[in-house]
Formats: structure tokens, sequence, C-alpha cells
């Protein structure tokens, strides 16, 4: 993102956690306000960035252990003859998927919960400096107009 | 296969009978489609309908230039989804012969199209701006509401106001409509609010405003709320109060309950179902005033058939599920899933035989939905006995082209208000009152 910019910039999805990452803007006269808004979205990004590059990941590795382990148990290789890579179909698929979603569910319960306490605390950031920022411009307007 | 479809707001919104009669076709198409209910459901499936060749005096829903950027984005977004699934060995006949038909009618499409195609993956990968652009406001906060599931919301919700056993008042349904359709723009935003990071990790979602950084959590929870509260205003007292408290109610069952209850066990997927009979009900409660007995049978008839609808559909989405942390049956309880679905096929049959007895429609509904009906048992059914994606695939597309026929012949088989028995008679009338809503 350029130097000169006065916003934040979102940039592609990250390989791993299919999340877009953020650059924020630090204004020179940062309120304390605004910066305790932009220090919560940084460390929301960064633990949402942990959370899903690492469950990502964990997934399919595990799903290439799964294929690797019935293949095997079927007395397959992993590269047929063609050199293709072999698959299960998506009825074998299912036990893994189903065993993957019962494995993770207490994770998942506090990510949620945590995620959804960020976004809250976020937003209602967002929202104060907004109103901030609306009431500094109304007093800017106001002295401009009686000089 | 399931696919993501921009479609821009087109100017007028015609009306939900018109609509539905749109929706009389053969049945090898493609249905874009979302669900009929206040978007429970994290996809997005496509009709491909071949609006270029049919003579429509009553709507242009859409530009053919645009048609063939739909179809090249289609056509990209079909080869994006098959790769990810390597369980599937082949392509199904139904898919290749698609991508054929596709590929055909994308050759005579315009060179534009294609570059406008690729420019938006290209910034896709691109870093941007977080600025909001007023100039693409309108599309931004359109994909926000999912305002195509909004308008089939609407127009379940304007079925139920049509079904309902007394002369028709336009202003009333206006006021209805509109009303009901800002509801479901606040609820559909405040689900997106709440799931970004998981939307963006399911290839169906991953394009949403939010996700993108198009807009701000706040000024989306801004836009929720004044779509919301004056939608709900005019509900309660533009229509009645009973429609009003329903639609707050379906609000808060959506996002409060519903969205968290994806994450955390499957009796969602029935939640969900109560989500999608509200609005049929509402539309009922907005003609009459009052929660009779053939506002919960609509309500009824919706809510089963959400099921062969959605099970169907979630079981070709288990990967993603299984990743993204939701509890859905097709995942945990495959058997429960596939029973569920056939179930409630079924419970369509039997929905159908009460609307008679309860004086909604006359007794040839039942007889001329029958066929239909049993036509959707038999692929729930099917869908039962092979548990594979070829069935549960022809049970989500049967799903999506028997809902609106079901309303239609419902609609043209209603009991006359006048009591009228002959079933000429009621179809003179009720032709009657399709022309009035017909008038803008």
């Amino acid at each position: 993102p350029p130097a000169h910019s006065h916003n934040d910039w979102i940039g592609p999805p990250d390989k791993h956690s299919n999340l877009r990452p953020v650059v924020f803007y630090v204004p020179p006269e940062e309120s304390p306000l605004e910066r305790r808004l932009r220090e919560a979205r940084q460390e929301a990004q960064a633990c949402n960035q942990h959370f899903w590059a690492r469950h990502n990941r964990a997934f399919h590795q595990e799903k290439e252990e799964f294929i690797y382990s019935r293949l095997k148990a079927k007395g397959l290789e992993m590269r047929d003859e063609t050199g293709q890579k072999a698959t299960l179909n998506a009825e074998e698929m299912a036990d893994f998927y189903k065993d993957f979603l019962s494995k993770n569910f207490r994770k998942h319960m506090q990510y949620n919960r945590d995620w959804y306490k960020r976004n809250f605390t976020i937003t209602f950031l967002m929202g104060q400096v907004a109103l901030a920022r609306a009431l500094r411009w109304l007093r800017w307007k106001k002295k401009n107009v009686e000089h | 296969g399931l696919f993501v479809w921009h479609l821009k707001s087109s100017g007028t919104r015609h009306s939900p009978c018109q609509f539905l009669h749109l929706c009389r076709a053969a049945h090898d198409r493609l249905i874009t489609f979302q669900y009929f209910n206040f978007l429970k459901r994290m996809y997005v499936t496509q009709y491909n309908k071949d609006l270029s060749q049919r003579a429509k005096p009553k709507s242009e829903p859409v530009v053919s230039p645009f048609h063939e950027l739909q179809q090249l984005e289609q056509e990209k977004k079909v080869i994006h989804k098959i790769s990810p699934i390597p369980a599937v060995h082949q392509p199904w006949p139904e898919t290749s012969r698609r991508n054929e038909l596709r590929e055909v009618k994308s050759a005579a499409g315009a060179e534009g199209s294609v570059t406008a195609v690729r420019a938006e993956s290209r910034e896709d990968r691109q870093w941007t701006e977080m600025k909001l652009r007023l100039d693409e406001l309108p599309g931004i906060l359109a994909r926000l509401s999912k305002i195509k599931l909004t308008a089939l919301v609407v127009s379940t919700a304007s079925a139920g106001f049509a079904m309902a056993p007394v002369p028709f008042e336009l202003p009333c349904f206006l006021l209805a409509s509109l009303g009901t359709g800002l509801a479901s723009c606040a609820a559909n935003s405040i689900n997106q609010f709440f799931e970004v990071p998981f939307d963006s990790n399911m290839n169906r979602t991953k394009n949403r405003p939010l996700v993108r950084g198009q807009l701000s959590p706040l000024l989306a929870v801004c836009f929720a709320a004044s779509c919301g509260i004056p939608g709900i205003a005019l509900l309660t007292l533009g229509v009645n109060p009973l429609t009003g408290a329903l639609g707050a109610f379906n609000i808060f069952l959506y996002t409060c309950c519903y969205t968290p209850m994806k994450r955390m066990s499957i009796a969602n997927t029935w939640v969900g179902a109560v989500v999608g009979a509200i609005p049929p009900v509402m539309g009922w409660t907005a003609a009459t005033g009052t929660l009779d007995a053939g506002a919960l049978l609509l309500g009824g008839i919706l809510y089963s058939w959400q099921f062969p609808h959605f099970n169907a559909l979630s079981w070709g989405l288990r990967e993603d599920y299984s990743r993204g942390g939701y509890c859905m049956m097709s995942v945990t309880h495959p058997g429960l899933c596939r029973r569920v679905a056939l179930r409630h096929c079924l419970a369509l049959i039997g929905l159908s035989v009460v609307a008679p007895v309860l004086d909604i429609t006359t007794w040839t509904f039942p007889i001329i939905s029958l066929p239909i009906n049993l036509y959707i048992s038999y692929l729930g059914f099917r869908f039962y006995r092979d548990a594979d994606r070829s069935s549960s695939r022809k049970l989500f597309f049967c799903s999506l082209w028997h809902l609106p026929m079901l309303l239609l012949v419902m609609f043209t088989c209603k009991k006359s208000v006048l009591g009228k028995e002959d079933k000429g008679d009621l179809l003179g009338e009720s032709h009657g009152r399709a022309v009035e809503i017909r008038l803008p």
C-alpha cells in the first residue's frame, strides 16, 4: 500500500487462513480512543489469522493422513499407475468430516465466543470514534462560522 | 453444483405473482434462486434461465450482456468448484452438459464481458484501499442484504397474502411486502456481520462485502438498523401489530438463534425452517389480521419444504461445513439427514390434502399437486436410499421448481371469497385477481 494514503488497505486472502490482511493507517494526531480501536482490530486480526491458519493446516494434514490410512487399508498406493493422486469417494470422506467436526467442537465454541466478543467491542469502538469525529467536525464548523 | 452469482438489482420490483408465473418452465433448467427464507443457508444457487429466448412481456429481469457475464462467471466458478472436491471422480454428465451449453452461449457473448470478469478476479488479488466508494454503494448494500434472497422471501410473503380469503387490498399488500423486504434486509445484514471469518473460509461466501472490506462493520450494523426499524415500524403501524411482531420475532430468530446455533447444534436446521415458514404467515396476517389455520398451513408447507431443499444441498457441502465448524446434519448425522428430508417430502403431500379441508383451496388442489409432490417424494426416497451426490443434487434442483409450482397451483385452486364451487369460475376469479396484482 502506498505511503501517502490516509486509509487502511485490505489485501488478497491469505493462503492458509483465507482471511484478508489489513494494513492499518496510523494518523499523526491519533486520539487515545482511536488508538484503542486500531489495537483492538490488530489484535483480532492476529488472533483470527493464527486460529484459522492453524486450523486449516490441521484439516489438510489430517485429511491427507486419513486418505493415506484408508488407501493403505484397501491395499492401494497414494498415486496410481498414471501418477494421479488417488482419492476416496465422498462417502468414505464423510467419516473423516464427521470425526474432524466433533474433535474440534470445543475449539470452535471457544473461538466463537471470542470472536463475537471482539466483533461487538470493535464495532462499538468504531461507533464511539465516529461519534467523537462527528462532534469534532461540528465544533470546527461552528468555530469557522463564528470567525 | 453451487455457483455464486452477482446480480445488479434491477430497477423495478415485479409482483410476486408474476414472479411465480415466470417460474413455470421446463424441468431441465438451472434455477438462480436463493432460499425462500431469511438467509439461513450459506450458499447461493444458480439458475440459468434461458431468458433471451423466452417472450416475457411482463418483465425484463436481466439485460443480455449481463447474462453472458453471468454465464462466464459461472463457467469460471464451476471449474473452480469442481477442483477442490477431489472425492468426485468424474464430473457429472449434467455438469458437463451445462458447461457445453454455457460454452456455446458464451461463444456468442460480447468480448467486453470476458474482460470484465477477468478484471474482477484480478482486482480480487490486489491490495485495495478500504474506503467507502459511493458509486459502488448500491451494489454493496444489495449484496449485504442478499437482495435476491430478500426478493424470494417477499414473494413467499406475498403468496401468503394472496392466499388469504379476503378481498385483495393493494395498499396493504404493498406495505406488507415492503415491510417484509426491509426486515429481511436487516436480518441478512446482521447475519453477514456475525459471520465474517467463517464466510472468508467458505467458497460460496468469500466474496461478501464485509469479507472483502468494502464496508465497515459499523456501517453494516447501521444499515441493518435503518432497514429493520422502519421495516418493523411499517409493519406494526401500517399493516397490523401482529405482522410487525412476527417480523421482529423472525429477525430475532434468524440473527440471534439460527446464526449462532449453526455452530453449536444440528437443531439449527429446524429453527431455520421456522424462519423460512414465517414470511407466508406474515403475508396472511397482513391480509386478515388474524393467525388462523390457513396461515399455519401455509407456514407448514414452507417449513416442510425447507428440509428436502436444505438437506439435499448440504450433502454436497460437507467438507466446507466440517472445516468451517458448522454443525449440520449432513456431517454429523447423515442417516437422520436423509430420513428427515424424505419425511418432509411426504408431509408435503399430507399438507396439500389438508388445504381443502381448511377451506383454503378446492379439492382440485391435492389432485393437481399430487404429481409434483409424488415426484419430489420419489426423489427424496432415492436420496434416502442411495445417499450419493447425484440423488442429492436431483432432489435439490427439484425443490427449486417444486415450491413455486406448488404455490402457483395453490393460488389457482384458491377457494373464491364469494364461495363459488365451480373450478372454471375460480380460475376466472383468480385470474382477475392476478390482473389486479399486475397493476403498478
